[in-house]
């Protein structure tokens, strides 16, 4: 086995990894604060629902919610995945595959994002709100310009943990035959009988969580400019 | 013409009724005190005037033009709320300072965000939004020198103390231009050696002219700063008058009682 040449496929799925890795956090958590903001909505119907919703997420294992979407198109709307693969303008069924996976990544962890992102606003004192109306600010102000900044701090720590473990639930995407680092390690376990893909593999993985470990320690202390 | 007129005031959490009817005017430039025990409805009357609760009863007027009537039967829209709402401004008894903005943006936030939307509903151009940002920045460094931080001007709420932070709070209050300012025991928070710098604000405002409403607890403050004194006792003004007559001469036994325990304190 060439050694320069299976890292060089292990980059290639690990590009994989890092693509659904990336488009998982960028829909995910705008899609955990409208959750977020659904679960606390005032008009019963919509918290109860996203609370239900949520709670059946977070209630079973990701690696069912990838095949299940997969059957969704077919099941309840009648169009069989080729038509709809077709339908969202994808060359390639992988192309597809990648699709429903990075569906029930965003949908998954937005769910995970949002119960903290729930948290951290309930957390802001009453004050802070009253302080905003009084001085005449609307609703939107007042989050965009009081809470916000003020639920980022208190949620960095929390939300690190579950973006680090994104990183390894990424691996879950095999399951949907999405070749990412741990499918190209297992082609490569099975053609040349050797394990040592794998532990390269998981190379590839602790460097990255290194990466994140340090960008978040650096975010936090930038944010803790001030004390509340 | 009075200023502010509030009349006959109800207001109920469920079934208890914290105001039971409370009527008063005020002239401009003229400090009202307002003194009584915990829970006799300070606070809550403090926060019908500036909607932060609505009251179940009564009305009030500004400059005779009616902000809130609770027989209207029509409830305000967001927009209308927030345009009466600035008839008023409130010093609370916990700062309730922005912690991610320094002193001076905790002071003109508010205001330029106020200002801005005005524009740009008018279609003004970038420089015009500009120069209202500029001038509102101004203003608010104004208003901070005014409240004697101007050395603060771009340090955190956290590295203050609780004095500073609640002068950072009137001076914040004030950038809007509020014509009624509402305190809210704006000295409970704080350390005793804290107080005075306070009140020397505030009563720096009544030289300035300011019409005042203050919930206080500092009697010897509240008689030299007040022109107008209100005994409030379970959700009713059990008596009022001038400071002479109010702490020098209280006509009901509850008023001297609480006066009584107030002074030996
Ligand atoms: N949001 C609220 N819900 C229920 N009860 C309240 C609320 N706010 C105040 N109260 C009650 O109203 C009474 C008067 O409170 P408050 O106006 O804060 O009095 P004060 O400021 O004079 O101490 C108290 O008994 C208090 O428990
Ligand atoms: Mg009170």
């Amino acid at each position: 086995m060439d050694f320069w040449g299976m890292i060089y496929d292990l980059c290639i799925g690990f590009g994989v990894t890092l693509k659904l890795f990336a488009l998982t956090l960028v829909f995910s958590i705008p899609l955990g604060f409208i959750l977020a903001f659904m679960s606390m909505s005032k008009i019963k119907p919509i918290s109860l629902i996203t609370k239900l919703f949520i709670w059946v997420i977070r209630g079973t294992p990701l690696l069912l919610q990838c095949l299940i979407v997969t059957f969704v198109p077919s099941m309840l709307f009648g169009i069989p995945n080729k038509d709809f693969k077709e339908f969202l303008g994808l060359e390639t069924m992988a192309d597809l595959q990648f699709m429903f996976v990075l569906f029930a990544f965003v949908v998954n962890y937005a769910c995970y994002f949002s119960v903290i992102i729930e948290g951290g606003i309930k957390n802001i004192s009453v004050g802070q709100h009253e302080a905003g109306k009084v001085l005449g600010m609307t609703k939107w102000q007042i989050f965009r310009h009081v809470v916000l900044m003020q639920v980022v701090r208190k949620i960095t720590a929390p939300m690190s943990n579950e973006i680090i473990t994104l990183v390894k639930d990424t691996a879950l995407a095999r399951a949907l035959s999405v070749i990412e680092i741990i499918a190209v390690a297992f082609e490569k376990v099975n053609k040349y009988a050797v394990l040592s893909p794998l532990l390269y593999s998981c190379l590839f993985y602790l460097a990255f969580s290194g990466l994140l470990t340090l960008v978040f320690y650096y975010v936090e202390k930038k944010l803790s400019y001030y004390s509340v | 013409m009075n200023m502010l007129e509030v009349k006959n005031i109800t207001k109920s959490f469920g079934q208890q009724e914290v105001l039971k009817g409370v009527s008063f005017s005020l002239k401009q430039g003229e400090v009202l005190v307002i003194i009584g025990s915990s829970g006799s409805g300070k606070t809550t009357l403090l926060r019908c005037l500036n909607f932060l609760e609505t009251p179940n009863g009564g009305s009030i007027y500004v400059n005779g033009e009616e902000v809130f009537s609770a027989d209207s039967g029509k409830k305000l829209s967001d927009a209308q709320l927030r345009d009466r709402r600035l008839h008023f401004g409130l010093v609370f008894q916990s700062f309730n300072l922005f912690p991610q903005h320094d002193v001076l943006k905790n002071v003109t936030l508010a205001p330029t965000l106020y200002r801005t939307t005005e524009l740009k509903k008018k279609k003004a151009s970038k420089s015009e939004i500009k120069a209202a940002k500029a001038e509102i920045i101004e203003q608010g460094e104004t208003l901070v020198d005014m409240v004697g931080l101007s050395e603060k001007l771009h340090e955190h709420p956290c590295r203050l103390s609780g004095g500073q932070q609640q002068r950072v709070a009137i001076a914040r209050a004030l950038a809007l231009n509020p014509d009624i300012l509402c305190f809210d025991e704006p000295t409970s928070a704080l350390d005793p050696e804290l107080t005075g710098e306070v009140l020397r604000v505030i009563r720096s405002l009544k030289d300035q002219g300011r019409t005042m409403v203050v919930v206080t607890h500092e009697m010897e403050f509240a008689r030299g700063v007040a022109d107008h004194v209100i005994y409030m006792a379970d959700g009713i003004i059990e008596e009022e008058g001038t400071p002479e007559e109010v702490f020098g001469n209280p006509k009901s036994e509850k008023t001297k009682l609480f006066l009584a325990a107030g002074f030996n304190k």
